[in-house]
């Protein structure tokens, strides 16, 4: 698999300026990736983008050559970096689950999700908890791609290890791509393959 | 130094209904006892849903309505009522909450930022408090006209944090402050809190970067499932964390992408089904018969304590 950007660009429409310029990207999907930037650059942005969830852009994203499709599943999924602004409070953690994909219980039980937890609205449960439903929900069997902005920020040390361990299990069994989005110098070192600063890449 | 809170015995349990009419009760802190003084940084770490947020949130008082709470909550050696907290929130004690969705989504920055305030000299005066500490987090004067969709996740955790301070607080519960920013960002906040310690004033630091604890901590809360497991002092985390008490504690230390990013199995026990014994029981490698059917209380070992029955004679000398 091969996720590409070619000639990125964009600015927010409330904003004066570009916020991203031109960028270029070839990502495989044999590789981790660790994006890196400081906290305001764009890194957040991007993601959108390469995933479909901002559609008006400069530029193209490709996924094997293919464009994003425009409706339908997201193959490019992204794990928001603060799941509690995006889920909605009025559906129950099941309902958040089922609109994704059937979870079988070995991957709730992988991930420490209790099955009580699932008729739970997502304001009833601990920010780490909530990161787990978040991981879960975008593994998707069609998923392809899956960039993951901030995702363990909210786990101890000991759930961060079984969670990233898990992911990278799927990510390779599946022959998914994975971008890892962090500020966390340690973890991107021991589990990138390959780091990416998006002021290198970024031409403003 | 004088005490400036004290959470005695607390425990905090949610009703819930099952099917039916059957409603029963989901114990999700047990008996726990901590304190802070002027002056003091105590940092809580601990597992994911242990109930690290929802104690912010009950020094706060703003736990949700189906919760229940037993036990005390001193300031100053006064217990709190729901009244007390409301009149303090905000003045005197502040939070840094971990959800960005305490962002009103519907008002600018700086005038949540700012608050309610009596007359125009007042908000003018708070406004340029409010520029100054927001420019200290690098927030420009553009931040101040956006809507909290506009923020990066980062910004929004930035505002967080400086809105908190903006209050002169004496006592701040910090509950993770610094997921998702960059060292010098982390480092910044940190410093903060020294200040304000310098300035006697007390702060509950509660958070999963350990680094960020052993920065500024003078002690260190170990929390899991509920159930206070360890006091450790700062110089305890080094090392193989040899001088590490509770099984969970070496565990939790040795996680670190730094210090191996070693795995183990399992998770916290379900609520309401945490047995009678010791929480840790079901994970612990060194567990004893008794472990399983008897709950080990928290030992008071001096400077530091630990609820597990290994500890019961004392700690063995280390040389
Ligand atoms: N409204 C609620 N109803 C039922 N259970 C709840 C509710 N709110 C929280 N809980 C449960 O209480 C436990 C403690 O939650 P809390 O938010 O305090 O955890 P935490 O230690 O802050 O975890 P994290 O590190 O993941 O933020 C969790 O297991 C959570 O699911
Ligand atoms: N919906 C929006 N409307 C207008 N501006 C926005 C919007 N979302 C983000 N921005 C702005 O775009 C810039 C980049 O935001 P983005 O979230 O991509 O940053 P980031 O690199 O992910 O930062 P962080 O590390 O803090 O999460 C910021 O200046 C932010 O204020
Ligand atoms: S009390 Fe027993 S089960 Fe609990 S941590 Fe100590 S040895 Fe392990
Ligand atoms: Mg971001
Ligand atoms: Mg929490």
């Amino acid at each position: 698999m091969k996720l590409k950007a070619e000639n990125i660009s964009f600015k927010y429409p409330s904003a004066k300026k570009y916020l991203l310029k031109d960028i270029n990207l070839e990502l495989d999907s044999d590789k981790v990736i660790g994006l890196i930037g400081d906290s305001g650059s764009g890194k957040s942005t991007l993601c959108k983008i390469l995933s479909g969830y901002i559609p008006k852009y400069e530029g193209n994203v490709t996924l094997d050559r293919k464009p994003l499709p425009k409706k339908g599943f997201k193959p490019v999924q992204l794990i928001y970096q603060h799941p509690e602004k995006v889920m909605n409070p009025k559906w129950k953690m099941k309902q958040v689950l089922e609109e994704s994909w059937d979870v079988p219980d070995e991957i709730l039980e992988e991930f420490g999700i209790q099955k009580s937890w699932l008729t739970r609205f997502p304001q009833e449960l601990s920010g780490g908890e909530l990161q787990r439903f978040s991981v879960v929900r975008s593994l998707n069997p069609d998923t392809k791609f899956l960039i993951a902005d901030e995702m363990t920020t909210m786990l101890d040390a000991i759930t961060q290890v079984q969670i990233i361990e898990s992911v990278l299990k799927i990510v390779k069994e599946r022959k998914m791509g994975f971008i890892l989005v962090s500020h966390d110098m340690p973890l991107v070192e021991k589990i990138c393959d390959e780091k990416i600063y998006l002021k290198e890449i970024n031409n403003i | 130094m004088e005490k400036l809170l004290d959470v005695e015995n607390v425990s905090i349990s949610f009703i819930q209904y099952t099917k039916g009419l059957n409603q029963r009760d989901l114990k999700v802190i047990t008996d726990l006892s901590l304190d802070i003084s002027e002056g003091e940084i105590l940092a809580v770490l601990g597992s994911s849903g242990s109930g690290k947020s929802l104690l912010a949130h009950a020094i706060f008082g703003i736990l949700p309505e189906n919760a229940r709470q037993n036990g005390k909550i001193k300031y100053k050696g006064k217990e709190l009522s729901q009244e007390d907290k409301e009149e303090l929130r905000g003045k005197e004690i502040a939070l840094i909450p971990q959800s960005v969705n305490f962002l009103d989504p519907l008002m600018k920055i700086s005038d949540q930022a700012i608050g309610n305030t009596e007359n125009d000299a007042e908000k003018k005066e708070k406004k340029i408090k409010q520029r100054e500490i927001f420019e200290h987090y690098n927030l420009g004067p553009e931040v101040d006209e956006m809507y909290p969709f506009q923020l990066s996740g980062g910004m929004a955790r930035r505002v967080l944090v400086s809105t908190a301070l903006l209050s002169n607080p004496k006592l701040v519960v910090a509950d993770e402050p610094t997921p998702g920013l960059d060292e010098k960002t982390v480092i910044e906040t940190l410093n903060h809190f020294k200040h304000m310690k310098e300035d006697g004033v007390g702060v509950l630091l509660i958070t999963h970067d350990i680094h960020a604890a052993l920065e500024i901590a003078d002690r260190i809360g170990i929390f899991y499932s509920g159930f206070v497991i360890e006091i450790a002092e700062n110089k305890d985390f080094s090392g193989d964390g040899e001088n590490l008490l509770h099984p969970y504690t070496k565990a939790l230390y040795k996680a670190l992408p730094a210090n191996g990013f070693e795995l183990i199995k399992g998770h916290q026990p379900l609520h309401g089904e945490i047995s009678q014994g010791c929480p840790y029981y079901d994970r612990c490698e060194m567990r004893f018969d008794r472990c399983k059917d008897e709950r080990p209380e928290l030992i008071d070992l001096g400077k530091k304590k630990v609820r597990c029955f290994k500890y019961e004679e004392g700690v063995e000398n280390e040389t």
